[in-house]
């Protein structure tokens, strides 16, 4: 196996603690704000060093490009909908965790 | 290292079947959207884990599309299913949420 086959295996395996995490915090967190929290940014940090592994696994600047893009696509999607949700149920009159 | 890959899907797959808990309990409309949203997000890593797992190249097309559709799922859910106005008119799937947030 070549340097860039490990490096791009290790960053695959070190992004599925963090998607297994952020579904400990959306079972364990109290209110959907901090849910929220826990989902919009670790999942997409998984997803993130996963395409990027596999983007340098496969060696093809082509296939890096599109998991990028992937990965961009779906940044938009979660920052899209964690403004939107949290603005929401604040309209609703759901109220922060604490207060 | 790709031969592993097949492993990691599935452990994903247990991830969402843990993360049903959350649909099933509630109690606003918003965290079961929520819990839909790690879905896709553990969607598209499965489908790159198995594009890459099983050589089968085209399934990074099928990961673009899901990417594409996640932004519209829950901008539709906001806009036609929970947006701030349906509260008043109690729509029936709303009423899981009245009391939610008093102390």
């Amino acid at each position: 196996m070549t340097a860039a086959q490990w490096i791009g295996g290790l960053l695959v395996l070190a992004g599925i603690p963090f998607l297994l995490l952020g579904t400990l915090g959306l079972l364990r967190f109290p209110d959907v704000y901090t849910r929220l929290h826990a989902l919009a940014k670790s999942d997409n940090v998984g997803l993130g060093l996963v395409c990027i592994g596999l983007g340098v696994q496969s060696g093809s600047l082509t296939l890096l490009l599109k998991l990028v893009l992937i990965w961009v696509l779906m940044l938009i999607a979660s920052a899209t909908a964690a403004g939107l949700i949290a603005r929401t149920a604040l309209a609703r009159g759901l109220r922060p965790w604490g207060t | 290292m790709t031969e592993l890959y097949p492993a990691v899907a599935v452990l994903l797959l247990i991830n969402i079947v843990v993360g049903m808990v959350r649909i099933l309990r509630g109690p606003t409309a918003a965290d079961r959207m929520l819990a839909a949203e790690m879905f896709a997000t553990s969607a598209v890593v499965i489908v790159l884990l198995m594009a890459f797992g099983t050589d089968n190249l085209t399934l990074i097309d099928v990961a673009l599309i899901f990417a594409l559709l996640a932004a519209l799922a829950s901008v539709t859910f906001v806009s036609r299913a929970w947006s701030a106005m349906t509260r008043s008119r109690a729509a029936p799937e709303c009423l899981d949420d009245e009391g939610e947030g008093k102390p």
